[in-house]
């Protein structure tokens, strides 16, 4: 379980995050590191201000799917930002932002909420990423 | 005899991986060889529990179902 489980969130809707939080601390939970690489419209939903906000959901959930979705939120269940903070309370998550991304945003480091570790372009994403899996969101 | 305090983890209402989490979380506060009752509802759990306690070395004690809530003990590596 050493090397580590690397996933490249691309998409910002609530759905998809979700998808990659359970992931990530499904991963945590056995001891697996994870490296998150936000980029792109994932890394415009970690904003401090907004990440608690409705990101919407991937255009094939339909109405049915907004309706589950909203189902599993009102039975309690975690928001993806939340998964991740209990993931990261595990240890071994690190969670950083694409360089690039954050320019194409117009943002700053600051801007970020902090579950987000730093800041760093694709080589170091690929070094720290090893010869682990990688999978993109 | 050894002595083997037992913590509670109640899972029960959350999704998954939660209650994997919650117990990851749990199982770090406690010292190696003592005992961890989980109880859980989401049907994932039979599959999930072994898999992370063939995974992490923490052993599954016990295992049993009862009207939907699955209870799960185990011991800390």
């Amino acid at each position: 379980m050493d090397e580590p489980l690397n996933l490249v969130l691309f998409s910002g809707t609530d759905d998809k995050l979700q998808a990659a939080a359970v992931l990530t601390a499904g991963a945590a939970a056995l001891g697996k590191p994870v490296n998150l690489f936000l980029q792109y419209w994932a890394l415009d939903a970690f904003r401090a201000n907004r990440i608690a906000a409705d990101h919407g959901l991937a255009p094939e959930a339909g109405r049915d799917g907004r309706a589950a979705v909203d189902s599993l939120r009102a039975a309690g269940q975690a928001s993806w930002a939340e998964t991740l903070r209990q993931a990261k309370e595990l240890g071994g998550v690190d969670i950083q932002a694409c360089s690039l991304s954050m320019d194409l945003l117009h943002l700053d480091q600051t801007e970020l909420d902090p579950l987000v570790d730093g800041v760093e372009g694709v080589t170091s994403f690929y070094l720290n990423a090893g010869d682990g899996q990688l999978v993109f969101i | 005899m050894t002595t083997q305090t037992l913590t509670l983890v109640d899972a029960r209402g959350l999704s998954c991986p939660m209650p994997i989490v919650k117990t990851a979380q749990a199982m770090k506060a406690i010292p190696s060889g003592t005992l961890l009752e989980v109880l859980a509802t989401d049907p994932g759990s039979l599959k999930d529990f072994a898999a992370w306690s063939r995974t992490t070395g923490n052993e599954l004690v016990e295992q049993s179902v009862d009207e939907g809530v699955y209870r799960f003990v185990l011991r800390r590596k």
